[in-house]
C-alpha cells in the first residue's frame, strides 16, 4: 500500500527535547530512585532498525473496540460518561493515520480491573477499562468511556492519583513508539501529582491535560473532553548526504 | 519551512503497573505465526532486575525486528533497497510480553538475518527492545545481538558502547538447549545494561 506519509520515511526525525520528557530519576515518584540507570544512554545510530516498526490498521480492531462505557453483553459502566476525541500529529503537524491508540484506566471508584489492585474500592462488573482505537487518516480518534476516579498510592503518606487515563501509541515506526497519561482540567489533585510533575517543561506538562469540549461530547448523555497527541517525526525537509 | 508549526512531541508517563489486561493477549510473545515463520526459531527468555538488585514484576517488553532474511515488514524497507530480502508473511516482526513474579519473560521467535544500517554498512543480527514499567517515567531501550557473530565486532551501533559493557548486549547460550538466548536486563547498579538514546 502506498501512501503519502512513505515518501517520508527515509527523512530524518528530530531527537526529543529533553525538558519536554520527564526524567528517569524523579526522586518525588520513590520507585524511579532503584529502576532509573545510572550510566548515561549512548548514541544509536538511526537505522532501518528505528525507521520501521509495527502498523495496524482498522482491520485490527474488534467492532466497537473505540467504547469502554458498555461490556460486550451491552450493559452499562457506573460512572459519568465522557467522549475523548482528539488528533495524532507528528512533530510537523502531518496526520498521523492508521495509529494504533490502546487506552486503558481504573473505574469510576478509582479501582482497576487488575489482580494486584486489592484496595478497598468497589470493582464494576460492566467496566474492564480497556479500549483501543486506530486514527483515521486525518488522524482523528475518538472514545467513549466513563470517567476514571482518583486513587491513592499505597505507603506514600496519602498521596492520590488524580483521575487520569492511560494512553499506549505506536505511530508509524519504533521512534515513534510512546506511552502516556492524560488528565483533567481544573482537577485539585494535578497540582500535587508527582507523575505529571516529572515533565520539566510547563508546556508540555499542560499539553497532558485535556480540554474540555462539549462539541465532542454527545448533547444530553456525555461529557465531552479533547485530548490532541504529538508524535516524534521527521524533519519537514530531506537531509542529503 | 514548516519550522514555525512545529511542537514538540507530547511527554512520555509511566505505563504504571496495572496495564496487563489492556496491553497483552495470549499468543503476544510467539512472533513464529504457530511455528510457520521462516527461519531458526528461537526462544529469548531472560529476568528484569532493578537497582536493588531484586527481579521486577510486571514489566512491559517489546520487541521489534526483522525476518530470518534480515527484511522488515514495514514500508521503509522497500524493495527498491531490499535487495534480495524478501517478506515472510508469517512474520510480522513485533511481540510483546510482561514479566512474571520472578521477573521472568519469555519470546518464541525467529533469528534475525543481519539488516542494512548506514550507508553500505551491514547490522549484525539484532532484536531491538523496548521496556515499559511502573517506576520508569518514560521507555527505555537497547538491543539484543547474538553470541558468536562475526558481525558483532562490526556493528555500528555495538561499537558506540564502551567495551567492557558490548557483552552485556550479547545474549548468552543457555545450558542444555541450542536454540534458547538468555538476556538478562539489569535497570540500575552493578551490571547495568547499556541503555541507548530514545
Ligand atoms: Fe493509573
Amino acid at each position: 500500500m502506498i501512501d503519502d506519509t512513505e515518501t517520508q520515511e527515509n527523512r530524518e526525525y528530530w531527537e526529543y527535547e529533553p525538558s519536554s520528557q520527564p526524567p528517569y530519576l524523579t526522586p518525588n515518584y520513590k520507585s524511579t530512585v532503584i529502576r532509573s540507570p545510572n550510566k548515561p544512554q549512548y548514541k544509536l545510530p538511526r537505522t532501518l532498525t528505528e525507521t520501521t516498526g509495527p502498523l495496524f490498521t482498522q482491520d485490527d480492531l474488534v467492532a466497537d473496540e473505540y467504547d469502554l462505557s458498555v461490556n460486550a453483553k451491552g450493559d452499562a459502566a457506573i460512572g459519568s460518561l465522557m467522549v475523548m476525541d482528539g488528533f495524532v500529529t507528528d512533530e510537523d503537524g502531518r496526520p498521523a493515520a492508521n495509529t494504533l491508540i490502546e487506552l486503558w484506566q481504573a473505574n469510576s471508584a478509582g479501582k482497576y480491573h487488575h489482580l494486584m489492585d486489592t484496595r478497598d474500592a468497589p470493582g464494576d462488573p460492566n467496566f474492564i477499562g480497556a479500549g483501543r482505537a486506530v486514527t483515521d487518516s486525518e488522524g482523528h480518534y475518538r472514545f467513549m468511556t466513563i470517567k476514571p476516579g482518583a486513587y491513592p498510592v499505597p505507603n506514600s503518606g496519602n498521596y492520590w492519583r488524580p483521575p487520569h487515563l492511560h494512553l499506549s501509541l505506536f505511530g508509524r515506526s519504533f521512534m515513534s513508539r510512546m506511552i502516556t497519561q492524560c488528565y483533567f482540567p481544573g482537577d485539585p489533585l494535578n497540582e500535587l501529582d508527582h507523575i505529571l510533575h516529572g515533565v520539566p517543561d510547563v508546556d508540555a506538562k499542560e499539553r497532558l491535560i485535556m480540554t474540555f469540549d462539549p462539541v465532542v461530547g454527545v448533547h444530553e448523555h456525555a461529557l465531552g473532553y479533547r485530548f490532541d497527541i504529538v508524535l516524534r517525526g521527521r524533519r519537514a525537509t530531506p537531509m542529503v548526504g | 519551512m514548516m519550522t514555525d508549526s512545529k511542537t514538540t512531541p507530547s511527554a512520555g508517563q509511566t505505563v504504571g503497573p496495572f496495564f496487563n489486561y489492556a496491553l497483552l493477549r495470549d499468543g503476544d510473545n510467539d512472533l513464529t505465526s504457530d511455528g510457520k515463520a521462516v527461519g531458526e526459531i528461537i526462544i529469548v527468555e531472560g529476568q528484569v532486575i532493578d537497582g536493588a538488585g531484586g527481579p521486577l514484576r510486571d514489566v512491559l517488553l517489546e520487541i521489534w525486528q526483522a525476518n530470518a532474511q534480515g527484511r522488515y515488514n514495514h514500508p521503509a524497507d522497500a524493495p527498491a533497497n531490499s535487495g534480495d530480502r524478501e517478506l515472510d508473511e508469517n512474520f510480522r516482526g513485533f511481540g510483546r510480553t510482561l514479566t512474571d513474579g520472578d521477573g521472568c519473560y519469555r519470546f518464541v521467535t525467529i533469528k534475525p538475518g543481519a539488516v542494512p544500517g548506514e550507508g553500505n554498512q551491514w547490522q549484525a543480527p539484532h532484536i531491538a527492545v523496548s521496556i515499559f514499567a511502573a517506576g520508569l517515567t518514560r521507555r527505555l531501550v537497547t538491543r539484543l545481538y547474538f553470541p558468536g557473530e562475526d558481525a558483532n565486532d562490526a556493528d555500528p551501533a555495538l561499537s558506540g558502547v564502551p567495551e567492557e559493557d558490548r557483552m552485556r548486549l550479547v545474549g548468552d547460550v543457555a545450558e542444555g538447549s541450542d536454540n534458547t538466548v538468555r538476556f538478562n536486563i539489569v535497570l540500575q547498579g552493578d551490571g547495568e545494561t547499556p541503555f541507548f538514546e530514545d
